[in-house]
């Protein structure tokens, strides 16, 4: 089989539509049978590749943050902060005294920001009005699916540390 | 079969049709014949002339498919339609030099000489030169040809100023060297 174009003067239509058969660049059954069985090995790897990357990563492991002075925020206050990485916004609410929650800040559903609505005591996305429960997380009403991920909070002296993420993909 | 080329001698056919009933017997085209036997001027002689595929060295009817139909393979054999791609468009018909051609409408595919390729790329001899009783058709190496006949082999035909060389041999008086056909002089009707 001839892959490369022939350096000739013939027009380009008759060299792609060769009369010679052994010019022809049609795929032959056997190759594409080949084609197939290369492929989906390929992503039969690709699929156990990830599968072992997922057992070996099945707990993510977050640092150690101070985020706020407990004494910082007021009650029926919130504070932005960002955990476990800068690009992870999350949202610390006080809704009693005694009180200390939060939470990932993209809305579970497009991952609008979710604030805290003070006056109704929840969490509200002005995207479409998906409203999530202060204490749990849990999705009052609106299209999220699943809960917001809640960051697991220590209190240390008067620090507030977040250790962790409960990501909790089931609702 | 290396070195065996096909002969068509005319002037040794003497009309018997065997190579026509023999093509029809051939399995991959059974009932329809690919070779045809022709009458040269039915009205003065009884002369006849046995058509294969020439198969050209640049054969026209390949050229002017407009389907891509018909292939030629490594080995110089023009092949008959494909089936899965021919349209019946009868260009090749109208395009062939020689007349070869020829569309079964019936079929709705143009159906030529190839030179039996199931049979001759398994080293057998076609079928038409296997049962010409005057050897009018010969599949034979070229010495024995040289041996056994007066007339020479020409491949190459001029129709007009048209050079066609082909890959199967018409057999010529000895002193040519290509045969010159002179295209107008054949239509002409008229009175000379």
């Amino acid at each position: 089989m001839n892959w490369f174009r022939r350096l000739n003067k013939q027009p380009l239509w008759r060299d792609e539509f060769s009369i010679h058969t052994d010019d022809e660049r049609y795929v032959s059954r056997r190759q594409f049978t080949k084609f197939l069985v290369l492929t989906s090995l390929g992503m039969f790897v690709g699929n156990v590749w990830i599968l072992v990357r997922s057992w070996l990563d099945k707990a993510p492991v977050y640092p150690e943050e101070t985020i706020a002075d407990a004494n910082d925020i007021p009650i029926g206050g919130a504070r932005l902060f960002r955990y476990p990485t800068r690009n992870d916004p999350c949202i610390l609410i006080r809704p009693d005294e005694q009180t200390y929650v939060a939470y990932s800040q993209k809305c579970t559903h497009l991952s609008c920001a979710v604030y805290y609505a003070r006056d109704k005591n929840r969490l509200e996305c002005p995207c479409h009005q998906g409203y999530f429960s202060v204490k749990t997380g849990e999705v009052l009403q609106g299209p999220p699916p699943r809960p917001l991920p809640r960051v697991v909070l220590e209190r240390r002296g008067g620090n507030l540390v977040a250790v962790g993420m409960d990501t909790r993909t089931e609702s | 079969m290396f070195g065996y080329e096909f002969y068509v001698d005319p002037s040794r056919c003497i009309g018997c049709q065997a190579c026509v009933n023999a093509c029809a017997e051939c399995e991959t085209h059974r009932g329809t014949p690919m070779i045809h036997v022709d009458y040269l001027d039915r009205a003065n002689t009884i002369a006849t002339v046995p058509f294969v595929c020439m198969h050209c060295d640049d054969p026209a009817c390949a050229k002017v498919c407009p389907a891509d139909a018909i292939k030629k393979t490594e080995d110089g054999v023009v092949q008959s339609s494909l089936k899965p791609r021919c349209i019946a468009c009868s260009n090749c018909v109208l395009a062939c030099p020689f007349g070869i051609p020829k569309m079964m409408t019936e079929l709705e595919q143009m159906m030529k000489c190839d030179m039996c390729y199931d049979r001759t790329s398994a080293g057998k001899r076609p079928m038409c030169a296997t049962v010409c009783p005057s050897q009018a058709l010969a599949y034979v190496p070229r010495e024995e040809m040289e041996k056994n006949r007066r007339e020479k082999p020409v491949n190459v035909f001029h129709f007009g100023r048209q050079r066609v060389a082909t890959k199967v041999f018409m057999m010529a008086p000895a002193q040519e060297n290509e045969i010159l056909i002179d295209v107008v002089d054949y239509i002409w009707e008229g009175k000379a």
